[in-house]
């Protein structure tokens, strides 16, 4: 259990923050930031590792939203309950639309547009059926208790949070590792090859989005705890889409704490640039888009690739210093 | 059963809204049928596009048909600019990155739109833009009329490009086959920046087209970038006459699921029928079978 350390490690060292500081402005952020880190790990499972990528994880992350707040504000269900819920419904949301695009053999671009279409659908269906509230929006109404999975003040949010992340990174860990994640890989690298040696492309592929549906879902059942209200934009906006998989992309695609890593950067740099211009709307983003198409340019295998490089490279000069004949070995 | 009275016009209407979507679909077929990327920045490309046709006609009374002459060159060298010095660079060959870059360079532009010119949506009048020819039982508005008569032209124009010129068969070649256009001697980066400024220009002209009858905000581009991917689909990837029929037919969908289930249910007409597309014919309704 050899990369379960940086994951404790990790976690450890998060989980003392609001310890140290009762900033309802840090909290916010960091809260904000493992949200990301939580729905784009759900993605990273489905694009990083199994190379499919999606522009439509708002369908999951707005469904889990929805339906947690539905249950709780029409029906009374139990927050928690409605949460669980949330997260099975996302999960069959993702199974459907697997099922259809994989069943037809969808790849590539493709795969990317019909996902970003179904997302659309939801969002238009959403702002206009009065379940959801249509225009108006979903508003979950204040009960401050824990057993309304309310607090009241941020700190069991943040925890709640991190230790939702924290499974996630161990779950990823885990599928890394097992028979089925080498299989998803398989189907990455090369599918027909893949499928030729045995295995089942369309199941894998299937049983990835669905439980990289139910990861992002279970962001967007946390989504309306937190703030407590939803609509149509926020639940299945394409931001959140964006956010999905900007995050395990900017940290390092296919790895286990890339998403974390890539959301806790985005993240400070979207509060940094906006702090840098002082409000002036729109120029915060100027900057904000500029420096990830730097970011891109310079470092295109994301954060976690940059030390995979450093560390090779000073590994190698370790080497090449007693006798410069392993040539080849990197 | 609605009466023809109601049907006709809705249907001609279709075809003049569809002539421009057609033609920012156009844009977006060439530079995914070569480059194979979507490309996020469209939407933020042609906002940009409706701002320098709104403004030409504010500050300098330019007619915005007139200025779609000025604004497509000056597009087509933006374009291949952001491809060959930017999107190529920036993206070191690998499609995730590329999209990344787009994606962020629809951020800038967006924003520096919105830091320079406000979220304020803002319109034209021009003189004869509530001319109406009479059709049948139809009347359509004169800038319409003018955009279908425009947009099909372009589209023409680009078929003939993309079909006799040089620089057509170049494209063509490294769309069907990179490696081996490279090895015949075909400048690839080049061909993808001028795939990529043709597809801008496609934009500059189809927003002087909207502009008369449209709005401008620093996100109005957006609204047409998801349907401009239907047609896309719908039309085959990189086929001209694909993306106009596809335009034309996305553009009655449109009018008549507006009719039939109202306005803000309109679109998912057209998005229904893009997953039916995609899941079960995804080469496109008139494309090649892949």
């Amino acid at each position: 259990m050899k990369g379960l350390v940086p994951i404790v490690a990790v976690v450890a060292l998060l989980a003392t923050v609001p310890l140290i500081t009762s900033s309802n402005v840090v909290l916010n952020f960091l809260v904000v930031a493992l949200l990301i880190a939580l729905v784009g790990q759900g993605w990273n499972l489905l694009g990083g590792y199994g190379g499919q990528y999606s522009f439509g994880h708002a369908a999951f992350f707005g469904t889990g939203a929805y339906v947690t707040a539905i249950l709780q504000v029409r029906y009374g269900v139990n927050a928690w309950l409605g949460f669980v819920l949330g997260v099975a419904a996302g999960a069959l949301v993702g199974a459907v639309i697997g099922a259809l695009s994989f069943r037809s053999g969808l790849k590539g671009s493709y795969f990317a547009l019909v996902t970003l279409a179904f997302a659309e659908v939801l969002r238009i269906v959403a702002s206009v059926s009065p379940i959801t509230g249509a225009g108006v929006g979903t508003l979950i109404s204040l009960d401050l208790r824990p057993m309304a999975f309310q607090f009241q003040n941020r700190a069991p949010f943040y925890w709640i949070i991190l230790a939702m992340v924290g499974l996630s990174l161990i779950l990823i860990r885990m599928i890394e590792h097992s028979r089925f994640g080498a299989y998803l890989v398989a189907v990455r690298e090369n599918e027909d090859a893949a499928r030729s040696l045995g295995v089942n492309a369309t199941i894998v592929k299937l049983c990835a989005m669905t439980i990289s549906a139910a990861v992002t879902a279970a962001g967007g059942c946390f989504y309306a705890q937190y703030f407590l209200f939803i609509d149509a934009g926020i639940a299945y906006g394409s931001w959140i889409s964006i956010e999905a998989l900007l995050a395990p992309i900017i940290g390092g695609i296919g790895t286990v704490l890339g998403p974390l890593l890539g959301a806790l950067v985005v993240k400070t740099l979207g509060e940094l640039t906006k702090i840098v211009t002082g409000g002036a709307p729109g120029l915060d983003l100027v900057i904000y888009g500029g420096v990830l198409i730097l970011v891109i340019a310079i470092a295109p295998r994301g954060i976690v690739g940059i030390f995979v490089d450093l560390r090779g490279r000073m590994r190698r000069s370790k080497a090449a210093a007693p006798a410069s004949l392993e040539r080849g070995h990197g | 059963m609605l009466s023809s009275v109601i049907l006709f016009p809705a249907l001609l209407n279709g075809l003049m809204t569809g002539a421009v979507y057609a033609l920012i679909a156009l844009g977006l077929t060439l530079i995914y049928g070569v480059l194979h990327i979507i490309n996020f920045a469209h939407g933020a490309l042609l906002t940009a596009a409706m701002f320098a046709a709104f403004f030409g006609y504010q500050w300098l009374g330019l007619d915005p048909y007139v200025a779609a002459i000025g604004l497509a060159p000056l597009f087509y060298v933006l374009g291949y600019g952001l491809q060959r010095f930017v999107i190529g660079p920036a993206a070191h060959g690998e499609d995730r990155n590329i999209l990344l870059v787009t994606l962020g360079l629809a951020v800038v532009i967006e924003n520096a739109l919105l830091y320079a010119f406000r979220a304020d949506t803002r319109t034209i009048n021009l003189p004869y833009a509530f001319n109406v020819i009479e059709v049948g039982t139809a009347f359509l508005a004169v800038p319409r009329v003018i955009a279908f008569a425009i947009a099909i032209g372009v589209a023409l124009a680009l078929w003939l490009i993309m079909r006799w010129t040089d620089a057509g068969k170049a494209i063509r070649a490294v769309a069907k086959e990179k490696l081996g256009a490279e090895l015949s001697g075909i400048d690839v980066a080049h061909i993808y920046a001028v795939t990529f400024g043709l597809g801008t220009a496609c934009l500059a002209i189809a927003a002087c087209l909207l502009i008369p009858t449209y709005y401008v905000n620093p996100s109005a581009g957006n609204a047409f970038v998801l349907i401009a991917f239907t047609i896309v689909v719908l039309g085959g990837m990189g086929s001209v006459a694909g993306a106009l029929l596809g335009g034309l037919f996305v553009g009655v969908i449109e009018s008549l699921s507006g009719l039939y289930l109202g306005e803000s249910l309109g679109q998912i007409g057209i998005f229904v029928m893009f997953i039916l597309v995609l899941l079960f014919r995804p080469s496109g309704l008139f494309g090649e079978r892949a």
